[in-house]
């Protein structure tokens, strides 16, 4: 994996010295068409949203957005490629050109929007970083864990989070920085740390799988927001659109009371928003470049964006989370799509 | 590349034409394959800025003064959170040093005791020493780390159980802490003593050297350093007040404080590391010890030196010349391989220049400070070694 770093780097710093400099402006959406497919990076161990399952089937939230937007390239979710990568490689490997998007829990931030030469789409999930302990320990609080060694994945917004509430807090620590999930996981488990910190929705998956689950409490607060979006290379406009609005297909859909059910039945509706949404009435998917039938292609074979939560990462899953922030906005939550017209 | 080709023109009075002058054609093609690098480079380097520009990624080392905001797990230097990128680097920096001179320096010990064994008449001595070798050559290194990692956090206890097989010393998952004199003026004087002390045994050895080339009786040298190393840092502790409080290291809240901890993830690395080389160089020495000759050591035998100077005057200075070229190249892998410690959490540079370039987005500055600090030290190693290989090289009368 190492190696994999510095490959990657070599690759982006090759790419980004032999590339002639007119290559990547607008022109993503016609290299994934030509090469037949979308590269998406993913997480590759994370439970619930990105991980293959036993027989190599990739699953998750993310991989689900990814699948999205090969639907809306395509029509067809299968022509996409997955591929893991480690905090550390993910930017590096979409900046190379190795991937055409990164749906990776990625926290969109002001330095990784304006220095890192990203764009971020809409927010696919609302986080926010917490801490992970043994039950044993019997800590109610983070404003107890004065002197605790943390666990904590190297190049993430967590590792600074965790260095300001410390500091905010005047409390010392020691932070693990262990770059592959399992690992640190692992050496979490092993009692190499106190505890474990990171986005709520990632340890609760790192929960789902630990050997004893509830011995392991998330403590109550909140230290960060964590908006994780899809990441685009910057400077492709038409792109980052396309992958915007596969994700918000999915949220709108959810609006309209729109499922992968009842897709095909209510392209007989005659109501003109949802004629508009499914491409009945054209207009949305020239706009984009893409066919008419984007939305209606993402929601039949993915799912609208409450299926596709309950299915990876809902009250019914082992992470088992509310939709608390990521519920609609009319449910008192924050997601929210712009009219489709 | 300077290879010394005897001149013709120096030879022969004839004029020779331009393209046929060795010594001319070399110079031209040099300064050609110069050129061309040249270029390369200036194509690379400019086509690089207009990119990154064009991708809207800022350029340049400003990052250096900026406050990094993550924190190091263990560093030799005073380092926070709100400490600079620069020192946050400064950091990482010394503790790939820390690993790589310790770790160069057990490796080589190791890995002569070693290869010595592997040359031993004992037959389960040689033969331990040969499945070490082999065993430990052929498992991949990242393996053997995760390996020695998964043993410190595995099997030792959490701190509220630590093992505490000395006073003073606690052992468990959260590494080895071990209770350390209470800083004291005198500690500064027992140093410099101990400098002293070094300075008095080299004065030592040139005056015996030079007394038993003259007059033929040998001073005990070794004997005499062994009792004035030790016996002068003693002196000054004493003269001192002979401070005796000692920084103990006790259980409070989740960790042990006071003392000096050796973290787990260090000495799985330093373990690993170090047991992983040795085996190379074990076999190293093992071929330059049997570079000499077996009629060297009988012709030294028959002049009536005993075993240890045999190996000491005669095996030794023959074989180092074998030893030491493959031996400079494993110290820089050892170096280099210092970089997997991302894997098992210690905090080396690479890590400590990773969180930089993810947080910054500085890739291209990053990967060429990471390409100067190796080069750095490989080029400073490989110089010492140089320098080193000359001094034992064999002097031709």
């Amino acid at each position: 994996m190492k190696r994999r770093t510095t490959v990657l780097t070599a690759l982006f710093l090759a790419a980004t010295m032999l590339v002639s400099a007119d290559l990547f402006a607008g022109e993503t959406l016609d290299a994934v068409k030509k090469k037949g497919f979308v590269s998406v990076g993913v997480n590759g161990s994370l439970f619930g949203f990105g991980k293959p399952d036993e027989k190599g089937h990739w699953e998750g939230l993310d991989v689900d957005t990814g699948r999205a937007v090969a639907a809306a390239v395509f029509g067809d979710a299968g022509k996409v490629k997955f591929i893991p990568l480690t905090a550390v490689q993910r930017f590096t490997a979409l900046q190379s050109g190795e991937i055409d998007v990164l749906c990776r829990n990625a926290t969109r931030t002001l330095t990784r929007d304006t220095q890192l030469g990203l764009n971020f789409a809409t927010v696919n999930y609302y986080d926010g970083q917490t801490f992970m302990i043994s039950k044993k320990l019997g800590v109610k609080s983070a404003g107890e864990l004065d002197g605790a060694t943390v666990c904590v994945l190297p190049g993430t917004t967590t590792e600074q989070n965790a260095a300001d509430f410390f500091r905010s807090k005047k409390l010392n620590w020691k932070p693990v920085v262990i770059e592959q999930n399992a690992e640190l996981a692992k050496a979490f488990f092993a009692g190499r740390c106190d505890c474990l910190t990171s986005d709520a929705s990632q340890l609760a998956g790192i929960r789902a799988v630990a050997p004893n689950p509830a011995d392991y409490i998330i403590l109550p607060e909140v230290i960060s927001k964590e908006p994780l979006a899809p990441t685009v290379r910057h400077g492709d406009d038409q792109w980052r659109d396309i992958v915007d609005y596969a994700v918000l297909a999915m949220i709108n859909a959810e609006e309209l009371g729109i499922t992968s059910a009842n897709v095909d039945e209510m392209l007989k509706s005659t109501d003109p928003v949802i004629q508009r949404f499914l491409g009945v009435t054209e207009g949305n998917g020239a706009a984009l470049g893409l066919d008419e039938k984007f939305a209606y292609n993402i929601i039949k074979q993915v799912g609208n964006y409450g299926e596709v939560f309950e299915r990876n990462v809902g009250i019914n899953t082992p992470l088992g989370l509310e939709r608390g922030l990521n519920a609609l906005w009319t449910d008192g939550g924050l997601m929210y799509a712009p009219p489709f017209k | 590349m300077q290879q010394q080709v005897p001149s013709i023109s120096q030879t022969t009075e004839a004029k020779t034409s331009f393209w046929h002058d060795p010594d001319r054609l070399a110079v031209f093609y040099q300064a050609l394959a110069l050129a061309v690098v040249i270029l390369v480079g200036y194509y690379l380097f400019t086509n690089t800025l207009t990119n990154l520009e064009r991708q809207n990624i800022a350029t340049g080392f400003g990052f250096f003064g900026k406050e990094a905001a993550f924190e190091i797990g263990e560093s030799l230097i005073s380092y926070s959170a709100a400490d600079t990128y620069a020192r946050a680097l400064l950091a990482g920096v010394l503790n790939t040093l820390k690993v790589a001179v310790i770790g160069v320096i057990l490796t080589v010990v190791l890995g002569t005791i070693v290869g010595i064994a592997r040359l031993s008449s004992n037959w389960l001595v040689s033969r331990t020493a040969a499945v070490y070798t082999e065993v430990l050559q052929d498992i991949p290194v990242l393996l053997q780390l995760f390996f020695w990692y998964a043993v410190f956090y595995e099997i030792l206890p959490s701190p509220r159980q630590a093992v505490n097989p000395f006073p003073g010393v606690f052992l468990s998952n959260r590494g080895m802490v071990v209770g350390v004199p209470e800083a004291h003026p005198v500690h500064i004087w027992m140093l410099t003593a101990f400098v002293a002390g070094c300075i008095v045994v080299w004065m030592l050895r040139r005056w015996a050297r030079k007394r038993q080339e003259e007059t033929g009786r040998i001073f005990p040298v070794f004997r005499t350093s062994v009792a004035v190393l030790p016996a002068l840092p003693a002196l000054a502790w004493v003269i001192g007040g002979a401070p005796t409080a000692m920084d103990v290291p006790e259980l409070r809240g989740f960790n042990f404080v006071g003392g000096i901890n050796f973290s787990p993830e260090f000495a799985a690395l330093l373990l690993g590391l170090v047991l992983y080389t040795a085996a190379f160089v074990a076999e190293i020495v093992r071929a330059g010890i049997q570079s000499v000759s077996h009629g060297q050591t009988e012709a030294a035998m028959s002049l009536g030196l005993r075993p240890g100077k045999v190996l000491q005057l005669v095996i030794l200075p023959q074989a180092l010349r074998v030893i030491v070229p493959p031996l400079t190249s494993q110290m820089l892998n050892l170096t280099k391989n210092s970089s997997l410690a991302v894997a098992i959490g210690y905090p080396d540079f690479v890590s400590v220049a990773n969180t930089t370039i993810n947080q910054t987005g500085q890739a291209i500055e990053g990967i060429a400070m990471i390409m100067a600090v190796y080069l750095f030290f490989s080029l400073t190693t490989s110089a010492f070694m140089n320098w080193y290989n000359k001094k034992v090289k064999l002097v031709e009368r």
